[in-house]
């Protein structure tokens, strides 16, 4: 042999075993599952979240070897992309392998069958019947017909074969079933993003990661109006409207244009008496050069408008840039009357400390706030908060901290609190301040509280009319001493109102030798709590509050709840207290507005996957043959066959008819 | 010769099912067509065409059930009267739930599912006595057991649809909306899964072990109800108000009922290999059905299950695409949807194309379910997306 025709049946064997390889079974087992595996990584890892998050969750190394692997995006990566790609492809080998056999197979009676083969299977049996070979025909053609098998005869001289089958359809499910697969993931890759990766592969596609308005997007990171899909989202406030979505990708994102501009007339959210959301819904118009009038369409959950090809879907709601009437009080030093601020969300103002001036990011404004609370059997029950705005608080450093403050007072165990929640960090909880409120509902008597401990002049009197209280009763009469005692407790207001009681027990840290510090703790927090009783009553003498017979149940709870305030107010660590006192409302309707023209290809594939799975299960194939010899006035009769999806119930049919016939005719041992 | 030729096979004739129907099959169908026409005519006016079209579809599938087989409608009709004695002693009231002897002791939505539940603990506890003690007549209450849960269970969805209604119009819906109404729908479906194979294999002798799965899932349904108060109608969310969630929600529950019952079977498997084993003639070899026939109820569970599956996924993929904006957004529940799925077809072509049989396939089905059960459970308990469906 030439050694060229050796190389070329070599390649072509290497060629055949490739085929082999990729369309067999065990490289779709193994396809499956991996895909399988590759999902579970994909949800048990946030996907898709800021790079920061996986940062701080990972460390820095972690953070890099797992942003190699794509496992930020397991769904779009390129490894994750390939598996796919290999199981079309070795479906796909698959279908090619074993369709032609099965076609052929679904009109193939196997007439031509060896007795000697026959005689082999599992399940088969023979008798000797004097019955003429003709009426075993017919006998035996008629109980095939009523039990729903086709067949075909061929007769000798002195025998006969007949070739049955049934459900031969049962084949077509499993081309169908396949075939599906290979449909559902081509359809899904018009709709995936990989047409947008190999733009970007290709350099001409870069995701902004800035904070643009549409309008100054370069067009490295815009997509053409034509791009036939897509998936984007826009949040559009009541009154604007807008061309473009915004698709997100890894760190930034696209500008997708649309050959239409849609404005968001009015946004509503409506409620159950529960109070919890049950619809949301947005009055659009659709403006298009194509159309002479504008198109007015009502779009909410569940229910999207499909115009042009193009789907729009109601998907969330924000603000929309509520304006904000914000009266801003001092708390640490507490003295001087509110600033008047006017904001609006999404926008900045400053305040002014007594640092120096501060920013004042506005973020969010919320109508209503339904939050889930234990009641009384300790069941979860859904109450609304009322309105709520958020901001952060920058300082010249530009470190921010986030506030989200209630307006109306919320109860809790039959008192009265505005809620303020401070975090330092997004990836923390907000921990919320609880300023307890007087009877008319408002701050003020805590900030007239907060704003006595700054008073030097009344908290000094306050502390003297403490000490010589004191000092009667214990019948001490040391005037020498009198002034060291009142600057102490002096002292220990100021310490009370800048770190709490913390700050107190670490001014006890730093002068009192460990072995009395419990004591002496003891002993200083009463007497600050004796000075701030002694400023409580003063205040409510002046708001006219009755105490002749000592402060009421609720005075006193207050006084509780004020002192446990302040001494959180070194943690809250914001110098003013931000009270809501008026809103203009404005909501955003958030849009998902998307392209998928593959959609029509994948229907059309779950359709095929449907009818596939169902004739592939509940269309049992079977077959069966039956060999009729007449010798000497005796027909003998060999029954076989086989089912090949449920072998069970084929077995029961073949046992009904043989113990039916064995009844009759002479059973064949070893037949 | 005593029979002539056409007398000697009489009665093996498979005839297509419209030629066996009776008397009885008429009038059922006629029934049941009575039924989706008084319901149309009563609610067809707050019924959009799809919701319509589901109403006729049930009705045609109820026909062909109960035709297909037999029992389902002697079910049904007690169904249907306990549903309606508890509509009726309602009126308009919700209040009555408590006052009334009727509704309170027996078929208020919730009391019908505390039947239920005490039922399926004791039908479970009787399967394994009737299999002990070899006895038909305690498997014969067994089985009546189990049929009179998934009756107090039926009744209880039912009830429990029209009180959502009493508590307001707006707030009505087809109970299977969280987690505690789906897994009453869990429990009936896998019951009626199994019942269906009890009467088709004629033994008893699963019993016990598929309600072993029930019995688990009525405790954590009596712990949800007591302990977190789930029991309590919510209205529904706006992304779950669609007439998917009418279709979507139960092809998957009987996904996961045949995949319950295919593990089950598989633990069956597993026991008797076992007792085999040690006592190739002992007592549990001698009562549980032979290998072969567990090996092949197992397929048809997995396939059933797979079928279903299927369907579910489809129909959540083409809500998904009405409610969501993409038909596919690997959402964590999806994602877990197409791993079970990938399983079970792995599953399916070991045992076809490679002729896999017994104790692995066993041990496959068991791990199945736990898959299964994170998809149902652990998905919605441990990751979070878009899924707006029962959290714990
Ligand atoms: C996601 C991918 C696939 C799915 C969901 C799937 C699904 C199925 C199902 C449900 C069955 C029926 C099993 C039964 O009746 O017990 C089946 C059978 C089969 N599958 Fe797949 N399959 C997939 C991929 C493949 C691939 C890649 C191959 C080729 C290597 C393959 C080869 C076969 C064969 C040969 C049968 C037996 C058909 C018969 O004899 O009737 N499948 N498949």
């Amino acid at each position: 042999m030439k050694p060229s025709a050796s190389r070329h049946s070599r390649q072509l064997s290497a060629a055949a075993v490739l085929f082999e390889f990729l369309g067999s079974m065990n490289l779709a087992i193994t396809l499956l599952v991996a895909i399988a595996v590759a999902s579970v990584v994909g949800t048990v890892l946030q996907q898709n979240q800021p790079y920061q998050d996986y940062l701080i969750k990972f460390g820095p190394f972690w953070f890099d070897v797992f942003k190699r692997l794509g496992l930020y995006n397991v769904y779009g990566s390129a490894w994750f992309m390939a598996i796919l790609a290999f199981l079309v492809l070795s479906t796909s080998i698959c279908i090619l392998r074993h369709t032609p056999n099965m076609l052929r197979e679904m009109r193939n009676y196997r007439l031509n069958v060896q007795r000697r083969s026959l005689a082999s299977f599992h399940l088969r049996r023979e008798w000797e019947t004097t019955m003429p070979a003709a009426e075993v025909q017919r006998l035996l053609g008629g109980w095939l017909s009523a039990r729903g098998y086709r067949y075909r005869t061929r007769e000798a001289e002195d025998q006969r074969v007949m070739a049955a089958m049934k459900g031969r359809f049962s084949k077509l499910g499993y081309f169908f079933t396949h075939i599906a697969i290979v449909v559902i993931c081509v359809g899904a890759l018009f709709d995936g993003n990989l047409p947008l990766r190999l733009r970007e592969a290709a350099g001409k596609l870069k995701p902004e990661t800035r904070d643009l308005p549409a309008a100054e997007v370069p067009a490295i990171s815009r997509l053409p109006v034509d791009n036939p899909s897509f998936r984007g989202s826009v949040s559009i406030p009541e009154g604007s409207s807008a061309n473009v979505v915004f698709l997100r990708l890894r760190e930034g994102y696209l500008v997708q244009p649309l050959p239409f501009t849609v404005e968001v007339k009015d946004f509503r959210i409506e409620h159950y008496a529960t109070g919890q959301p049950k619809s949301f819904e947005s009055d659009l118009v659709i403006r298009d050069p194509q159309r002479e009038a504008p198109l007015e369409r009502t779009i909410a959950v569940n229910h999207p408008l499909i115009y042009r090809g193009y789907a729009i879907y109601q998907s969330s709601f924000s603000d929309g840039g509520s304006g904000l009437h914000i009266a801003a009080w001092p708390l640490r030093p507490a003295a001087g009357e509110a600033q008047r601020i006017e904001g609006k969300v999404f926008e900045n103002s400053t305040l002014q400390t007594a640092q120096g001036p501060m920013t004042l990011e506005f973020t969010d404004f919320r109508l209503f706030n339904i939050n889930p609370v234990p009641d009384r059997e300790g069941h979860r029950r859904h109450k609304n908060f009322g309105p709520s705005f958020s901001f952060k608080l920058r300082n010249a450093t530009g470190q921010a901290r986030e506030y989200e403050n209630y307006m109306s007072p919320v109860e809790f165990q039959g008192r009265r609190y505005v809620l303020t929640g401070m975090r330092t960090s997004p990836a923390e909880p907000f921990r919320y301040l609880h300023i307890p409120v007087d009877d008319r509902g408002s701050v003020q008597r805590f900030l007239r509280f907060n704003a006595m401990l700054y008073d030097g002049e009344r908290v000094r009197k306050a502390a003297e009319d403490a000490t010589d209280r004191s000092f009667e009763r214990l019948g001490v009469n040391r005037p020498e001493v009198r002034g060291d005692v009142v600057r102490s407790m002096q002292r220990l207001v100021e310490r009370f109102r800048t770190g709490g009681f913390g700050a107190v027990a670490a001014l006890v840290d730093e002068r009192v030798p460990a072995d009395q510090r419990e004591q002496v703790t003891e002993a200083y927090i009463k007497v600050l709590r004796t000075i701030l009783g002694e400023l409580y009553l003063e205040l409510l003498d002046t708001e006219g509050v009755h105490t002749g017979q000592g402060a009421g149940d609720a005075e006193r709870l207050f006084l509780r709840d004020a002192v446990a305030a302040i001494d959180a107010l070194g943690a809250y660590g914001s110098p003013f207290y931000l009270q809501l006192t008026g809103y203009d409302f404005v909501q955003a309707s958030g849009l998902e507005i998307t392209r998928a023209p593959g959609k029509n290809v994948v229907y059309f594939g779950f359709a095929l996957l449907t009818v596939g799975v169902f004739l592939m299960f509940y269309v049992s194939s079977r077959r069966m043959w039956f060999w009729i010899e007449r010798r000497n006035g005796v027909t003998r009769v060999l029954a076989a066959g086989m089912g090949s999806r449920h072998p069970h119930d084929f077995e029961r049919e073949f046992s009904l008819l043989s113990e039916r016939l064995g009844q009759h005719w002479k059973v064949l041992e070893g037949g | 010769m005593s029979v002539t030729p056409q007398d000697l096979l009489k009665g093996l004739e498979k005839p297509p099912l419209w030629k066996t129907l009776g008397v009885f099959d008429v009038l059922w169908a006629l029934l049941v067509l009575a039924g989706a026409v008084f319901s149309w005519l009563r609610y067809g006016a707050s019924m959009d065409d799809y919701e319509a079209a589901i109403l006729l579809a049930s009705g045609l599938a109820l026909i062909a059930l109960g035709w297909a087989w037999k029992p389902l409608r002697v079910l049904t009709l007690m169904v249907a009267a306990l549903s309606l004695f508890a509509i009726w002693r309602y009126g308009d009231s919700l209040k009555l739930a408590d006052s009334d002897f009727f509704l309170r002791f027996l078929v208020s939505g919730q009391s019908a599912v505390m039947w239920m539940s005490a039922l399926f603990i004791a039908a479970t506890a009787a399967y394994f006595i009737a299999l002990f003690m070899r006895s038909e007549f305690i498997g014969r209450v067994a089985a009546a057991m189990t049929w009179s849960a998934v009756a107090m269970g039926l009744t209880g969805l039912m009830v429990r649809w029209r009180e959502s209604y009493l508590m307001g119009s707006d707030i009505g819906h087809i109970p299977v909306s969280n987690l505690y109404e789906v897994f009453i729908l869990f429990s009936l479906l896998t019951a009626l899964i199994y019942l269906y194979y009890e009467g088709r294999y004629r033994t008893r002798a699963l019993g016990g072990f598929v309600l072993l799965v029930i019995s688990a899932a009525v405790t954590f349904l009596l712990w949800y109800a007591w302990s977190r108060g789930a029991d309590r109608i919510q209205p529904l969310v706006p992304a779950l108000q669609s007439y998917w969630m009418k279709i979507h929600v139960p092809a998957n529950f009987i996904g996961y009922g045949a995949f319950a019952l295919a593990a089950m079977v598989g633990v069956a498997w597993l026991v008797r290999d076992r007792a085999v084993r040690r006592h190739p003639h002992g007592f549990i070899a001698s009562r549980l059905p032979e290998a072969g026939e567990l090996d092949d109820l197992m397929y048809k569970a997995v396939a059933l299950g797979f079928a279903f599956f299927t369907v579910a996924t489809i129909l959540g993929a083409l809500w998904a695409a009405e409610a969501w904006g993409g038909y596919w957004s690997w959402d964590p529940k999806e994602t877990w949807a197409l791993i079970v799925w990938l399983n079970y077809a792995a599953w399916l072509h070991m045992r076809l194309t490679r002729g896999w049989r017994g104790a692995p396939m066993a041990w496959w089905a068991v791990i199945g379910l736990f898959v299964t059960l994170f998809a149902f459970l652990g998905v919605n308990m441990f990751l979070s997306g878009l899924h707006s469906y029962g959290e714990l």
